[in-house]
């Protein structure tokens, strides 16, 4: 296993590789979301061009928007809890790394192949809420407090679904670790035939749905951004953050939409792999080494087609109210999911 | 002392520390209300409109909108101005509609000289204030949009209402500060190629607000943010004196353009006045909708029988208006809006009270955030539609 | 110039306004101090300062239930003109008798509003007189709550107290303003520092031959 790394480089490099792998597994998607959907696909759905002037189409319009960010000045408002006001962007954008870091790209291109890895990331993916509650309260302004507050709730409602959507697909897959659940899809079988594998989308349609609308929440995109929403608190918690921290924030809100997205690949659609059946692949050991370059092409594939779902949703959606959201949450998905959870574990049984 | 006594004593004692823990986990309990100043520059208000909120967690104990931001004096300015300047000024009231502005003052005028312009230009007026009409009220639509999060629906109302802009700036030279109306008529004619044109963008704008139907008005998100929302009663809207789609939307079937006789060709043609039972933010949106739609109906009727002859009265060179009073008021985009001109037979106006649509529309805004949450403080704004030239004046 | 004298029943219209006024006649009594009704146009009434909220709640009675607006105007003429002068110059000898308008008036100032009747579409302009001494009438806040804001507007821009109003803030003004602008005797101060060009309309009208009625300048 893992060959590609643990075999001949020392350990220092090792971890380099890994820290470069993670920031382009962060970075990468956060950068081609921003440009393709916010950018671009947002502005033909609009009716409009977008960006044209940096670079063909504006496609250096992301590193024009980088540098204007770095150049603006990094203003901490006079009565904000300056310590805890520089933090905040920074914890926020943590949580994406530590997610990222048990994402598998291929068999053997993975960060850290933990065993527990579904428990660890739906742990790791609440730290952004401290990240936001503390921007929104250290600020000393009335609409990041509410904003802060708006997402404390609104994230802590939907990481219960997001849970229980997730809890159908371990009962189905057997096993906590994400490596594992890939192995179980891309080696399963639809009652007998296993020319598709098992994506778990076809039997976890509902989690499916689920973990997507969850996703959306955490993400704090249009039919639940109440923590930013524009016209009601300017702009949430992030109203007094300037120039780098912004970024961050920025940054760190795509790329948590990329993450995501593949985490959803990976739970639902199949992730790195291409069903076994076709190359006559029994378990992980057999794959061939090649799948740790095409494993990762198709990871970014199917992340773009789950991103695009996010912001085709994020444009065309007006905004939920608060009680509205949390009704939504509590009333409706709570017992959906645990219905599915119940029907998955009696199918389960009975299969 | 006997016992009894102890024990009363010690009840009372007893009593009197649960009072004093219960007191204690009411302080502690206790929630504190929290001003929130939502403007003079925030991205909800058009203009600079401010609400202080006072606020019980999210929802609104009391809010008063605090105006004067943008106060310009308009009613002592047009002391100092003559009759034909007096256009320029009211331009600039609800300036997204800016001739509708002008068509009530100089018909105010008119009515005290006795004049009447001719068919040609009532007729034009009509279709010129219509289109003002649909410039407006489509950039609401849109705006709309964006209170409630929507960020796609502002960009096809500024999509579809350039083609209205353009046909404006063709007739009147000023996409939104014609100045176009003079005592008497019009300044100009219509250029050629008007009518082609409009009708080709009445179409497009049919299409805009079917698009709209379908993309905001259909959508259940939107339907449950504003359904119920901000709900008007027919009698406090008629003594606040709402107007126009706001009073429309509380189930009073009113609408200037019917119910008074003036020298402008809305009589001519066949259309509808839109009411709604409901009265909440829904209706007063869907309201609007409906009459952007009527509108472009109302300008391609007056386009198939525009009558011939000249735009432009015999007016004198120097107009001096006859000593009097006259009250006119037109049903612009925003509502009832309304001159009440007084002349002394000079130059310019004695004094002229402007009664501008949204000044009442807004005076309701105590009354209705009582108890709101802070999202709907944003939907009912919306959809009361407001623009903030128009209360300030 | 009371109630017109020309014949006015054969048109539909006036009738109606005539028997508007008659029925208000009725309600106020005396109260009723001059009218005016322009055949198919409006009606002007004027009613004594202590009636003022009286003829509110009875026009409310009347089926006028729809709120318009309420002003007041300064029938004084303005000592500036109109700032077409040189101030530098002495000022110009004007005309300073006061002279109401119609439904008349025995006051330099006088509260104006109008109501209107949902159904039939007709409307009343009703004046008071306000006192020079003490510009105070009734409020109508508690007749029509749409009145409050109309109230605080002519009390900060004309100084006209309103009794029994909750909350007479200023509107528009900062809270240390002194003066009340649309009072005639309140200077427009850019008008005083220079005189204003654009007094004099020079632009070529239209449709009729500048030499039609004499030219301008």
């Amino acid at each position: 296993m893992n060959a590609l790394l643990a075999a001949d480089l020392p350990y220092w490099v090792q971890s380099l590789l890994r820290v470069l792998g993670g920031l382009v597994a962060v970075l990468l998607p956060a950068g081609t979301i921003v440009y393709l959907f916010l950018f671009k696909m947002m502005s033909f759905m609009q009716s409009r061009l977008g960006p044209m002037e940096a670079g063909p189409y504006g496609s250096m319009q992301l590193f024009a928007e980088v540098g204007k960010w770095l150049q603006k000045e990094d203003i901490t408002p006079a009565r904000a809890d300056r310590t805890i006001f520089k933090i905040a962007p920074l914890v926020v954008l943590a949580s994406t790394f530590l997610l990222v870091a048990v994402v598998p790209f291929g068999p053997d291109a993975w960060f850290t192949n933990f065993e527990a890895g579904v428990f660890y990331m739906l742990a790791v993916s609440s730290v952004s809420v401290l990240g936001i509650l503390i921007a929104g309260w250290s600020s000393a302004n009335k609409y990041s407090l509410l904003g802060g507050l708006r997402a404390a709730g609104q994230l802590i409602a939907y990481e219960l679904p997001m849970v229980l959507a997730v809890i159908g697909v371990i009962i189905q897959a057997g096993t906590m670790n994400l490596q594992g659940i890939v192995v179980a899809q891309n080696g399963g079988e639809i009652f007998g035939w296993n020319g598709l594998g098992n994506p778990y989308i076809l039997t976890q349609f509902t989690g499916f749905i689920i973990f997507m609308i969850a996703v959306q929440a955490e993400l704090t995109q249009t039919p639940f951004d109440m923590p930013i929403a524009e016209s009601e608190l300017v702009s949430g918690y992030m109203t007094e953050y300037s120039g780098f921290r912004f970024l961050t924030f920025f940054i760190a809100e795509f790329a948590t939409a990329g993450v995501f997205s593949l985490i959803a690949s990976v739970l639902f659609l199949g992730g790195w792999g291409v069903p076994f059946a076709w190359f006559d692949w029994k378990s992980i050991d057999d794959i061939s080494d090649w799948m740790n370059v095409v494993g990762p092409l198709i990871m970014f594939t199917k992340m773009m087609v789950l991103a695009f779902v996010i912001m085709w949703v994020r444009f065309s959606y007006p905004r939920f109210r608060e009680d509205q959201l949390q009704r939504f949450a509590w009333k409706v998905l709570i017992p959906i999911s645990l219905v599915n959870i119940m029907i998955t574990a009696i199918l389960k049984v009975a299969f | 002392m006997t016992s009894t006594e102890s024990l009363i004593d010690r009840r009372q004692l007893a009593y009197i520390a649960s009072q004093a823990a219960d007191a204690r986990l009411n302080v502690e309990l206790e929630t504190e209300g929290m001003t929130l100043n939502i403007g003079p520059q925030h991205p909800a208000t058009h203009g600079t409109l401010r609400i202080i909120a006072h606020l019980d967690g999210e929802q609104v104990v009391w809010a008063e909108p605090s105006c004067g931001y943008m106060h310009r004096g308009y009613e002592k300015l047009t002391e100092v101005r003559t009759y034909p300047q007096v256009t320029s000024l009211v331009n600039r009231i609800d300036w997204l509609g800016s001739f509708a502005n002008e068509v009530p003052f100089i018909l105010a005028a008119e009515k005290l000289m006795g004049i009447e312009a001719p068919p040609r230009a009532q007729w034009i007026r009509t279709i010129l204030f219509e289109l003002s009409r649909i410039a407006n009220v489509s950039l609401f639509l849109g705006d709309l949009g964006v209170q409630l999060g929507a960020v796609t629906p502002v960009f096809m109302a500024f999509r579809d209402r350039e083609h209205v802009l353009n046909l404006i700036e063709a007739t009147t030279g000023g996409r939104f500060h014609p100045n176009f109306d003079r005592i008497g008529g019009l300044k100009d004619d219509l250029p050629a190629g008007f009518i082609d044109e409009t009708r080709a963008v009445m179409k497009t704008l049919r299409n805009f607000c079917t698009e709209m139907e379908d993309l905001l008005f259909g959508n259940e998100i939107f339907q449950s943010r504003t359904r119920g929302i901000g709900v008007i009663p027919k009698d406090i809207a008629m003594q606040y004196g709402l107007s126009g789609a706001n009073l429309r939307a509380s189930g009073v079937d009113w609408d200037l353009r019917r119910d008074q006789s003036l020298p402008m060709a809305w009589d001519k043609v066949d259309w509808k006045v839109w009411t709604h039972p409901d009265g909440d933010s829904f209706a007063r949106c869907w309201i609007r909708l409906q009459e952007v739609r009527e509108s472009t109906l109302i300008v391609d009727q007056l386009l198939n029988n525009i009558p011939s002859g000249p735009v432009m009265a015999k007016v004198p060179r120097i107009i001096k208006v006859p000593e009097g009073e006259a009250w006119v008021s037109t049903e612009n985009p925003l509502g009832e809006m309304g001159y009440y001109v007084v002349s002394k037979g000079d130059l310019g106006p004695f004094r002229t009270k402007i009664r501008s649509a949204s000044f009442n529309n807004i005076s309701i805004v105590p009354w209705i955030l009582k108890g709101v949450y802070v999202p709907d403080i944003i939907t009912i704004l919306a959809s009361l539609y407001f623009i903030l030239g128009d209360i300030d004046r | 110039m009371s109630s017109t004298d020309t014949p006015i029943a054969e048109i539909p219209g006036d009738t109606l306004r005539e028997r508007i006024v008659d029925d208000l006649r009725a309600h106020i009594g005396a109260d009723l101090v001059d009218s005016l009704v322009k055949p198919g146009d409006d009606v002007w009434v004027r009613v004594s300062t202590d009636a003022w909220r009286r003829a509110g709640v009875a026009l409310r009675d009347m089926g006028f239930e729809y709120f318009c607006f309420l002003s007041a105007i300064d029938w004084m003429p303005s000592p500036f003109g109109k700032g077409e002068d040189d101030p530098t110059a002495p000022p110009p000898e004007r005309d300073d008798t006061v002279k109401q308008g119609y439904a008349g008036g025995a006051t330099r100032l006088q509260v104006l509003a109008r109501l209107v009747h949902p159904t039939l579409h007709v409307g009343v302009n009703i004046k008071c007189d306000v006192s020079d001494s003490e510009p105070v009438v009734e409020s109508w806040v508690s007749v029509f709550a749409g009145a409050n804001w109309h109230e605080r507007e002519a009390h900060e821009m004309f100084g006209i107290g309103f009794a029994g109003h909750p909350d007479l803030r200023n509107m528009y003004l900062p809270t240390e303003f002194e003066g009340h602008p649309l009072r005639k005797d309140f200077p427009l101060l850019a008008r005083m520092v220079k005189p204003w060009p654009g007094i004099v309309d020079v632009e070529p009208m239209p449709g009729g031959s500048a030499d039609e009625e004499g030219d301008a300048e």
